[in-house]
């Protein structure tokens, strides 16, 4: 098992590092945007697979915690790609 | 029983493993924001609901601790991943980047030219 779950973190580095390349690389800020998000996504994966590697459940609180942020990042950089900014300002009053 | 819980959870890293090298070589390959984004938002989120579920069931059936954070968090992801794609998209197709060069019909643009037209008016 032990063995398994190396191999898996090795791929799910891997996997992290060809994303890197295309975060590098991107030619708009919307593909790093998605590239980032993705690399979000992909250390929630180690953070689980590295619990059960050391046998403590301590750490999967991190798995929520990484999800909420990687999705308001996502929402925040995306307002601000599409108007400019993240806050608008009431006008009404 | 041992061994028929570490079946399952083999085969489910594995399942995700599998996914998310999917969504990577989709990222590095596919021509245009658009191809990325579908590729990066359905496979990395079954991907990492499917590892999510193996270290579930791991925890579960081997160390006999019931974790409900892992199914929130599975909940959460399988919610909000499609979503953030959706508005990374949209968002950019408003900010005005392009689409690949043999896409064959573009239903949103006459849609945006409209929503524009009409903002002008006000």
């Amino acid at each position: 098992m032990t063995y398994f779950l190396w191999a898996a973190i090795v791929i799910v580095v891997l996997s992290i590092v060809a994303l890197v390349y295309r975060l590098v690389k991107g030619p708009t800020p919307s593909d790093r945007v998605v590239a980032l998000d993705t690399i979000g996504v992909s250390l929630i994966c180690l953070v689980g697979l590295f619990s059960m590697l050391i046998d403590t459940s301590y750490f999967l609180e991190i798995i929520l915690l990484l999800a909420i942020l990687s999705f308001i990042g996502t929402i925040a950089f995306s307002k601000f790609i599409e108007k400019g900014d993240i806050i608008t300002r009431d006008n009404s009053r | 029983m041992t061994i028929l819980a570490n079946v399952l959870v083999v085969f489910l890293i594995l399942c995700g493993l599998l996914f998310l090298v999917v969504a990577a070589i989709g990222l590095i390959r596919l021509p245009d924001l658009y191809t990325r984004a579908h590729a990066a938002s359905k496979s990395s989120t079954l991907g990492v609901m499917c590892i999510l579920l193996g270290v579930f069931f791991h925890f579960w059936l081997n160390e006999n601790h019931f974790n409900p954070t892992i199914l929130l968090g599975i909940l959460f992801l399988f919610i909000t991943g499609p979503v953030g794609a959706h508005i990374m998209s949209r968002s950019s197709y408003i900010a005005g980047v392009k689409p690949w060069a043999g896409t064959g019909r573009d239903d949103l643009k006459p849609e945006i030219e409209r929503m524009k037209k009409e903002q002008n008016l006000k």
